[in-house]
């Protein structure tokens, strides 16, 4: 079931212009803290918000970026996996705050890779089907979304993000780990 | 790390609670870094195998690890490597699965239909429990593979085998 209230949100109605920040990388010991609560109604987190979008979009592939990836260890981030080919239902463009798991099913292994990790991709058992609540930035309203396939991957990726985890930290097994080959 | 020497160290034998503590202990002691390592248990014999990084010689690592084989239980390799410096691979990345009842030739007749488009086998675990074989592979197919024929090629060589085979695309998904 698809929130009209998250899919329907545009980044354009922060009224901030976001700026592309660098993305930090393991060990960057911010990608390992758990990150603190936000007040979602803030002129810092609505400017967050605003980065943390501007920075994904100008990243090639990139479908999240969690605002500890850009070294501000709060629990705030950004998803967009409308474009990706795994993708079943989504909500677009958004940004979460203070977002938590509340409910998940279904596992399913599958690698992933991650800016802040870019020499390694891992397998990743995780649940197909979520339901997280956050709250939006700048009016701070209360969400609950239900996300499925790929987009439920993704939240729970940056959820780890907020958290502190990386997926390194959620690996298969030991052999589930492999060196990153870029192909030409 | 330009300018230090590499040093392949294997250790292999019975397996026991400390070996990988004793081990490091003796290679940190040296000044050695572990670059990179794998360690599994084949048929409950332990082996390692670590390439490590520091100033020192093939006879002092030697000598440090020497306590580890004193009993006859471990044997313990060492060597030194040349740094190796892997290009980036032209294609493209897959998993390959086989499992079936065991018989001989299983893993040669499989790895040689890959070698024979071009393909490189960069992970490789078997597993053999009771009657079942398993193997499974990562590897690097040139781009040029004409996939659906290796396909084709092995599920000839399976079915000669009587295993199944499966192979699939290891595309990691970024997030």
């Amino acid at each position: 079931m698809i929130n009209e209230q998250l899919s329907t949100w545009r980044v354009e109605d922060l009224g901030v212009e976001g700026r592309v920040l660098d993305v930090v990388r393991a060990p960057a010991p911010v990608l390992s803290t758990d990150g603190g609560r936000v007040d979602p109604t803030t002129a810092e987190v609505v400017q967050l918000a605003a980065d943390l979008v501007a920075t994904m979009r100008v990243s090639p592939g990139c479908v999240g970026l969690a605002a500890p990836q850009v070294g501000e260890g709060v629990k705030v981030f950004c998803v967009d996996v409308s474009e990706h080919p795994k993708t079943r239902d989504h909500h677009g463009t958004f940004v979460l705050c203070n977002a938590e798991v509340v409910e998940s099913s279904r596992n399913e292994k599958a690698r992933e890779g991650c800016m802040s990790v870019p020499d390694l991709t891992g397998d990743v058992k995780r649940a197909t089907r979520v339901v997280v609540r956050g709250e939006l930035p700048g009016t701070g309203e209360s969400v609950t979304v239900e996300a499925t396939a790929f987009e439920a991957r993704a939240l729970q990726h940056e959820i780890d993000h907020c958290d502190g985890l990386l997926f390194l930290d959620r690996a298969a097994g030991a052999h589930a780990i492999y060196a990153r080959k870029t192909y030409l | 790390m330009s300018g230090v020497t590499l040093h392949a160290i294997t250790v292999l034998g019975h397996d026991r609670p400390g070996i990988i503590a004793e081990t490091t202990e003796q290679l940190a002691a040296l000044g050695l870094n572990l670059e990179d390592s794998s360690m599994t248990l084949l048929r409950g014999h332990f082996a390692m195998t670590l390439i490590c990084a520091g100033d020192t010689t093939v006879a002092a690592v030697e000598q440090a690890l020497a306590p580890l084989a004193a009993d006859g239980t471990l044997t313990v390799t060492v060597r030194e490597v040349p740094e190796e410096r892997p290009g980036r691979p032209a294609g493209s990345a897959w998993v390959l699965t086989v499992h079936g009842g065991d018989r001989a030739g299983i893993v040669s007749t499989v790895a040689h239909e890959i070698a024979a488009v071009g393909g490189n086998i960069t992970d490789l675990t078997t597993r053999l429990a009771g009657d079942l074989y398993l193997l499974v592979a990562e590897l690097d197919l040139p781009a040029d593979t004409d996939v659906s024929g290796l396909e084709d090629a092995l599920r000839d060589a399976a079915q000669r085998l009587g295993v199944g085979v499966t192979l699939r695309e290891a595309e990691a998904d970024d997030l």
